[in-house]
């Protein structure tokens, strides 16, 4: 372990791995002093564990109807997070819609940074008309309000967790392009891709292959503070009954089934959304440090 | 005899005002022509055939075809755009299927209650946000700095929806210290619509106006919970910016001039430091009031509120279209306005952000 650390420590890295896993340690180290989002990355292991483990932790079948058992209140032996209009078990389906949400949430996380990325890179690496149409295009879209323009969208391609996620996704990309776009002017004149394009690599290859790794960075902090926000819509078009259809376990849509009988029954709307909270302030908690760790204009504030 | 050469005349430029409002207002033009064009594709794209809609299933062909022309769906797309962007421009932004109202004019009709809402959620943002964010800045690192920080992620990560059922379910139904959903209680509702003129369509204004004082006590019975859920998320969003502001603030020569002259910490810090954040935080303001915009579509479902919200999502359970795209259209105008105008009031008073 110790020679582990000393590898990661090595002041000159003898390849590029070392160099890039050395880099990585010390933001590590930095990151461990904040607790807060240590405690955001400890959230977001325990919603990774519990996607990945939900078949032994759920102690019940989440979409097995049992109406002689409906409606227990919390701490019920067997159910100790109650249950709702169904008979069916809370704590099983919160565990299960872990992994909707995930679903959702990697899925938004990987499509709107890349579109994104392209339309932020290619319109900072061209300038000129190309720069000007595409970041009008792109503040077309930072006009509408996320959420309204999501409804939309969900309206025209019809509810369902796939449109959903497009209509996330279309909202999403904006600020992706924006910060890929400053990156890139950052870099656009430098002597390394003067170099490149002097050995004669075509722009694709350049933007592809040498500018957009420089924007990587930036935009990563970017998708783990906008993952709450993410969260947060997906969960509001599944209340709204646009997402997620039922009888699948999606947080957002459990609320809206337990909204009817709120002043009776709790429970039933409560735990889902306890569980959107504290998903989304770990992202929230998270991205916050890596902001902190990653980017040395914020840090000190 | 020299000749003195005549300094050129500077090229004729227009006063920097000018210039920036009319730059913005051609910005402004073309982002709200661009939202047009997206509304119009949602439109089109749309499965709901708009003819039949209308018509109903068991029309003739011939009325079919009728209809068809009289939407101006024969004609080429640009020209359909066209037409769309014409109308739309003067206020006319079809007709709702649900209501068989003019959409414009429902919009009237819903808008006050939203603008009532999303104001008081503002204000309480701003009366809780400022103050916090000073408290934040001025003591760094201590607990009253990591309550601001924690209770600000806390309001960036709760689901506005959820975060006003467990309200309405604690003050109302528990403790019932405010009205419930709607604005006003059900006895109270039909004396509103009768005897109460509607000179605002904002409930506060409107019963304040007519004296009516207990209607007017039971309104804000009613706001109150919607306008401080609403008003959570930007309080946390003002709270946080104005504490990053006064921090870079108080860092400036002036502050430590002005104590080591010996002027008292408090006023150091909410006259003269809060004095120059006030620009940026308008602009703050301003943008968390756009966002307000978004958050009422959920926390008006939650508290039965009459507004703009309520009609878009009432709209889209209706399959109504015209509605959807409407009030999409207008609260994408209203957003877009009010940032581009806080951005304009920004560098036209600061001369800074020259």
């Amino acid at each position: 372990m110790a020679t582990m650390t000393e590898w990661l420590r090595d002041p000159s890295p003898s390849s590029r791995l070392q160099a890039r896993l050395g880099q990585s340690y010390l933001a590590w180290l930095r990151m461990r002093r904040n607790p807060l989002a240590m405690v955001g990355l400890f959230i977001i292991l325990l919603l990774l564990a519990m996607a990945a483990f939900a078949p032994w932790l759920a102690t019940h079948d989440p979409l097995t109807q049992n109406l002689g058992q409906r409606l227990l209140p919390p701490g019920t032996p067997g159910h100790w997070l109650g249950t709702d209009d169904f008979g069916r078990d809370i704590w099983s389906r919160i565990v299960y819609g872990s992994r909707i949400t995930l679903y959702i949430v990697t899925l938004v996380a990987v499509t709107a940074p890349l579109l994104g990325l392209m339309i932020g890179t290619v319109a900072g690496y061209f300038g000129g008309w190309v720069d000007q149409v595409l970041m009008r295009i792109t503040d077309i879209f930072l006009a509408f309000p996320r959420l309204i323009l999501a409804l939309a969208l969900v309206a025209v391609l019809g509810p369902g967790i796939e449109n959903a996620v497009l209509a996330i996704a279309l909202t999403a990309w904006p600020p992706y392009a924006r910060v890929a776009r400053a990156e890139t002017l950052t870099v656009r004149t430098s002597d390394y891709i003067a170099a490149v394009r002097l050995q004669g690599a075509g722009s694709g290859r350049i933007i592809w292959g040498h500018v957009m790794p420089m924007c990587l960075p930036s935009v990563i902090i970017r998708v783990t503070l906008d993952m709450a926000g993410v969260i947060l819509i997906a969960a509001g078009l599944g209340f709204l009954g646009l997402g997620v259809q039922p009888p699948t376990p999606e947080w957002g849509l459990m609320i809206s089934s337990g909204r009817k009988f709120l002043f009776e029954q709790w429970w039933v709307a409560t735990m889902p959304g306890l569980a959107i909270f504290i998903v989304s302030l770990g992202f929230n908690l998270l991205g916050d440090g890596l902001r902190d760790v990653l980017d040395p204009r914020s840090s000190g504030k | 005899m020299t000749v003195v050469p005549d300094t050129p005349a500077p090229p004729f430029r227009l006063p920097r005002p000018i210039r920036l409002i009319g730059g913005t207002a051609l910005s402004l033009a073309i982002t709200i022509l661009g939202l047009l064009l997206v509304t119009f594709i949602i439109g089109r794209v749309v499965p709901i055939d708009p003819v039949l809609a209308i018509i109903g299933e068991r029309a003739t062909t011939e009325q079919y075809e009728a209809t068809r022309i009289a939407l101006g769906l024969d004609e080429p797309m640009w020209k359909q755009f066209a037409i769309y962007v014409g109308d739309a421009v003067q206020g006319d932004l079809g007709q709702s299927l649900r209501t068989r109202r003019e959409v414009s004019e429902d919009i009237i009709r819903y808008f006050p209650a939203t603008l009532e809402l999303a104001t008081i959620a503002t204000l309480f943002g701003v009366l809780v946000g400022v103050p916090a964010g000073v408290l934040a800045a001025t003591r760094p690192g201590t607990w009253v700095d990591q309550i601001v920080r924690i209770v600000g992620l806390m309001g960036y990560s709760m689901p506005v929806f959820w975060l006003g059922l467990l309200a309405l379910l604690i003050f109302y139904g528990i403790l019932g210290w405010v009205g419930g959903p709607g604005r006003l209680d059900a006895g109270f509702s039909m004396m509103f619509e009768l005897d109460v003129p509607q000179r605002t369509g904002m409930i506060l204004i409107d019963t304040a106006l007519a004296g009516e004082w207990a209607m007017f006590r039971n309104a804000l019975s009613h706001i109150v919970l919607p306008s401080a859920v609403l008003g959570y998320t930007s309080m946390a969003y003002i709270s946080r910016m104005t504490r990053s502001f006064m921090m870079n603030e108080l860092g400036q020569e002036y502050i430590t001039t002005a104590r080591v002259k010996g002027m008292p910490e408090w006023r150091v810090v909410w006259v003269h430091a809060l004095k120059n954040v006030m620009v940026p935080l308008i602009t703050v303001i301003a943008l968390s009031y756009a966002y307000l915009l978004e958050g009422s579509v959920l926390t008006e479902t939650i508290f039965a509120w009459p507004g703009l919200g309520s009609y878009i999502t009432d709209a889209l359970f209706a399959a109504d279209m015209p509605a959807v795209l409407g009030g999409t259209v207008v609260v994408g105008v209203v957003f877009v306005t009010l940032n581009m105008a806080s951005d304009l009031l920004y560098r036209l008073v600061d001369p800074r952000a020259r």
